[in-house]
């Protein structure tokens, strides 16, 4: 890997950090939409000229989706707004939680999760967005809930090879799939548990607070959830699930990643409980597996040795394509770690910065 | 109706960095509509795409503020100054 480059969404802006060296070091630049929460971030790479996204919300001023053909030297808002529910409907978009490029062969296709619950769908590479009407339609809709973080849909994941098979997850309403291109959405959660409910009505047809999901594009079928309380593993992309969280620390979390070339090896950063938002034992440890879940080994080699107390948000942790595998997650301190060796060894890239959001790190050719 | 819209330090990137821009129509709502049509990027960042105000915008026109009732309908007349800033509600450390 030659050229990197990591976005670094946090509280009060966006920091850009850049490698030259395969990843050695890292150098970062001053913030940009300063003071503006940037929830998520996004590099699409399937063109000439690489694109990149940031979904950023003002707390007054409402929330701006705009993308970079420049790697951030400047930004373009379209005048007509790229984003927003149709007239009428009665909803107005709060927070872009997830811009996501669709697979290569849909290379002008990009999507966006947002607040409250709903997924648009762009077919110019991000200029525009279209409301997918099926999912908003949806019967169970008015049933969804907002989770801690809000009515949020956070996690798109469209097939890598079958374009009209995408899944989306949304806290607290479950993970749905659609294989028609977004006319229709089916539930995907059977097999998680909400644990927070009455003991007879644990495994609900939806409503889990499924807090992030990812697959390998190498094996789409398998999907990995880090659930509020709970570890999945699907085999069927989302018709049924199964726990795989025996040997963690704790079943409760937020931020999980593929390894971008190994099936059976995924991140996780554990905390102890919902009511305790700190890694178990206070230790900075990421978990890994590298057998889809049998087992787990904790990552500490360059994390701090003192108790630790941050938690790791649900985008703030990312691989890159190198190889070997490039993994980072950042901090509600504001730090982020990178590892160049899949996760064995970690050093620290960026500290003092706002609690870090979102990541996403690309190579630039 | 040519009213004058006043712009918080924030907002004024929206305008080429002016502290104010006209802005012409009867009603609040008719003016903004106008503004959308010159500034759309600015128009955005005080109403949603369903034409409501902000939830933490605040408004003012000749020193009233417009939160309450129907906001849109406020008559502004000519030389009326339209004020915004943001609510202190809206605000996180």
């Amino acid at each position: 890997m030659g050229q990197a480059i990591l976005l670094i969404g946090t509280r009060k802006g966006l920091m850009i950090a850049r490698s030259t060296d395969d990843r050695r070091t890292w150098a970062t630049e001053d913030f940009q939409f300063r003071n503006q929460e940037v929830y998520s971030v996004a590099i699409d790479t399937r063109h000439d000229t690489p694109r990149i996204f940031a979904g950023v919300g003002t707390g007054h001023w409402g929330p701006l989706l705009t993308y970079s053909d420049d790697l951030g030297t400047s930004w373009t808002e379209p005048p007509e707004p790229p984003i927003g529910f149709p007239e009428g409907s009665d909803a107005s978009v709060e927070r872009v939680w997830q811009i996501r490029p669709a697979s290569d062969r849909q290379p002008d296709v990009v999507y966006a999760g947002v607040e409250p619950h709903a997924l648009f769908r762009s077919d110019d590479r991000g200029e525009s967005f279209a409301l997918v009407e099926g999912l908003w339609n949806h019967p169970d809709r008015p049933s969804w809930q907002p989770g801690g973080g809000g009515a949020c849909l956070h996690t798109v994941l469209p097939h890598p090879t079958d374009p009209d098979d995408v899944l989306v997850a949304m806290s607290a309403a479950g993970v749905y799939r659609t294989r028609d291109g977004g006319s229709t959405w089916s539930r995907a959660n059977r097999g998680i548990q909400a644990a927070y409910l009455p003991e007879d009505q644990r495994f609900p047809e939806f409503g889990q607070c499924v807090h992030k999901v990812a697959l390998h594009p190498d094996r789409p079928q398998r999907l990995f959830a880090q659930n509020h309380f709970g570890v999945y593993r699907s085999e069927d992309r989302g018709d049924s699930w199964a726990p795989i969280e025996s040997g963690l620390p704790s079943n409760f979390g937020f931020a999980l990643v593929a390894h971008p070339h190994q099936p059976d090896t995924l991140y996780l950063f554990p905390l102890k409980a919902d009511m305790e938002r700190f890694p178990p034992d206070a230790k900075c440890r990421v978990y890994r597996t590298e057998n889809a879940g049998a087992s787990w080994e904790p990552l500490s080699e360059g994390l701090p040795k003192d108790p630790y107390y941050a938690a790791v948000l649900r985008d703030a942790m990312v691989a890159d394509s190198g190889d070997p595998a490039g993994v980072y997650f950042g901090t509600r301190l504001g730090e982020v770690y990178a590892s160049r060796d899949g996760g064995d060894s970690w050093s620290l890239i960026a500290e003092h910065l706002p609690d870090v959001l979102s990541l996403r790190v690309a190579e630039i050719a | 109706m040519t009213s004058r819209l006043l712009l918080p330090a924030a907002l004024r990137r929206y305008a080429g960095e002016q502290t104010e821009v006209e802005i012409h129509g009867g009603t609040l709502g008719e003016a903004l509509d106008d503004l959308a049509r010159r500034l759309p990027q600015l128009e955005r960042r005080l109403r949603d795409e369903q034409g409501r105000l902000r939830p933490h915008v605040l408004m003012f026109v000749d020193g009233v503020s417009v939160r309450s009732g129907a906001p849109m309908d406020t008559p502004v007349g000519d030389s009326s100054e339209v004020f915004v800033a943001p609510a202190v509600s809206g605000g996180r450390c």
